[in-house]
């Protein structure tokens, strides 16, 4: 049996377990990915949008090679009601620096290109195998049980998603609550490259991403997307948990209403669907922070709740990125000293520390509770559209601007607006 | 506007490879129709349903492998969650 023994077994090959894999492979572990899908990727999804400068310090200049589908280089943010929208606008080139801009991407296409490069790197990679549990020996986690053989390792890492059941069994996650998660929906609308770009404004390797507010979600916490990509556009609406059963519009209707919407169907009318999804966003934060550390086993990405929603930025796989390179660190240092317990591991946290994992989720710490607030799916996207119709409306002499402006602010309520301003301002 | 939405027809255009016979969520014989509602509310592929007469239908077929009634509901209705088997489930060519 010691012959088959892996220096590390990762658990799930998404974007946090390839990279930890590629860095621990390439220092000379020897690694073994086990994945429940048929390929790298079979099982993921995202929304849509990987910010580059986390793969961008492993694979400098990755995008010239991977499969991304456009550079974003134009941001759209809308504030939206049953009928009509408010949008603020964003264009500019790609920035000059790969390090800054981001991507919109299909998960099923990009993962097996990282996957690729772990195995060149040394890595094994095992597809179409479910680990069932983890093989714990005096309290040390030193394998894992997938269809009933044992397979040993020095230490695992868990990169198994936002539903880590095998984190949850080791008991160093928390079962996910309706309060820090939200489901997302997506549709992938196969539209053609041409159209992409006359309706989005795009053009060849540019592509635009654009947030909705309001509407989509019902009026609670939430919104919808839509990123373009190659020849095709994503297009979802994601909804927090913890409001369900307070709407009387299910997730599914919510999805197909923002479709229909007047500012959306013209956008994704005579195109295709080629794929529904679903996935779990871990929105809680630091709130949900699991026990990252264990003996002999280490949590990376969705499954340690590395997430970022600052309402206008939704973050997910840079992290997921950077924290399977912290993890990789750390397991090389382990293995270097031969020393798996959770003391040695524990340079996983401090590299975390030092990263803008743990910054920014601490930055954001105050913001899942800020966004969740009804005025800002409901009193303001109204205030803002009742505004711009009586901005545009002409039927007769007009008023002073001012006049038209006000009871839209009144009716919001100036002590809710400033409010709420404040304690978003103090919330980032 | 407000097309009722067809769920099924979207399921239709994925790749599935359902393991027959061998569900990976099973859900408790009589739940609360209170927390069943939820689900119908919430489930991303419309899995939790009721027939004319309001008797619970779930089907495991077609799920999304999201968790969203497992966090929803937890053990109150989802008796047990796991992941399918490897290799079977929803196979994402875009994701």
């Amino acid at each position: 049996m010691s012959d088959d023994k892996f220096d590390v077994i990762v658990v799930g090959a998404g974007l946090a377990g390839c990279t930890a894999a590629f860095l621990m492979a390439q220092a000379g572990m020897e690694t073994l990915v086990i994945e429940r899908g048929n390929f790298a990727g079979a099982k993921n999804m995202t929304g849509g949008r990987l910010y580059a400068h986390s793969l961008e310090a492993i694979f400098p200049g990755f995008a010239d090679d991977a499969p991304v589908e456009r550079c974003i280089v134009h941001e759209k943010i809308s504030f939206m009601d049953e009928t009509s929208s408010v949008t603020l606008d964003y264009a500019s080139t790609a920035s000059g620096s790969p390090a800054e801009r981001s991507y919109s991407v299909l998960r099923s296409r990009l993962d097996p290109w990282l996957a690729e490069k772990a195995e060149s790197a040394g890595a094994v990679f095992v597809t179409g195998v479910r680990v069932d549990d983890l093989l714990v020996r005096y309290g040390k986690v030193c394998g894992v049980i997938a269809g009933g053989e044992e397979m040993e390792a020095d230490m695992v890492i868990l990169a198994d998603g936002v539903n880590s059941l095998l984190g949850e069994k080791l008991g160093m996650v928390h079962t996910v609550t309706p309060h820090h998660c939200a489901v997302g929906v997506k549709e992938v609308i196969e539209l053609g490259r041409q159209k992409v770009n006359d309706r989005f404004g795009c053009c060849d390797k540019d592509g635009a991403a654009w947030l909705f507010a309001g509407m989509p979600s019902a009026g609670y916490m939430g919104g919808g997307f839509i990123y373009t990509n190659e020849d095709s556009i994503s297009l979802g609406v994601v909804f927090g948990l913890h409001n369900t059963g307070r709407s009387a519009k299910s997730v599914p209707q919510m999805l197909e209403d923002f479709k229909n919407h007047p500012t959306v169907r013209p956008l994704v009318e005579g195109g295709k669907l080629v794929e529904y999804s679903a996935h779990v966003v871990p929105e809680g934060g630091m709130e949900m922070a699991p026990k990252l550390v264990g003996e002999g086993v280490l949590i990376v990405g969705d499954a340690a709740g590395f997430c970022l929603n600052a309402g206008y930025t939704v973050r997910g796989m840079d992290l997921a990125v950077a924290s399977g390179k912290a993890a990789a660190v750390a397991a090389i240092n382990a293995w270097q000293r031969a020393d798996f317990g959770a003391s040695s591991l524990s340079v996983y946290e401090r590299e975390l520390d030092g990263s803008f994992i743990m910054k920014d989720l601490r930055l954001y710490r105050k913001l899942p509770s800020f966004l969740d607030n009804r005025r800002m799916y409901n009193d303001y996207p109204a205030m803002a559209t009742g505004m711009m119709k009586d901005l545009f409306t002409v039927n007769g002499p007009s008023r002073p601007l001012r006049k038209k402006m006000i009871p839209h602010l009144k009716k919001a309520g100036f002590m809710n607006l400033i409010k709420d301003g404040w304690k978003g301002v103090r919330s980032i | 506007m407000n097309t009722r939405v067809n769920v099924d027809v979207k399921l239709g255009v994925n790749k599935f490879f359902v393991d027959e016979g061998n569900p990976h969520i099973e859900i408790a014989e009589n739940p609360s129709l209170q927390e069943y509602a939820k689900l119908e509310a919430a489930c991303p592929a419309g899995l939790y349903r009721r027939d004319e007469k309001g008797a619970v239908r779930f089907d495991y077929a077609g799920c999304l492998e999201c968790g969203t009634c497992r966090i929803l509901c937890g053990k109150t209705i989802v008796k047990r969650w796991e992941y399918p088997n490897g290799t079977f489930g929803v196979e994402f060519r875009y994701g």
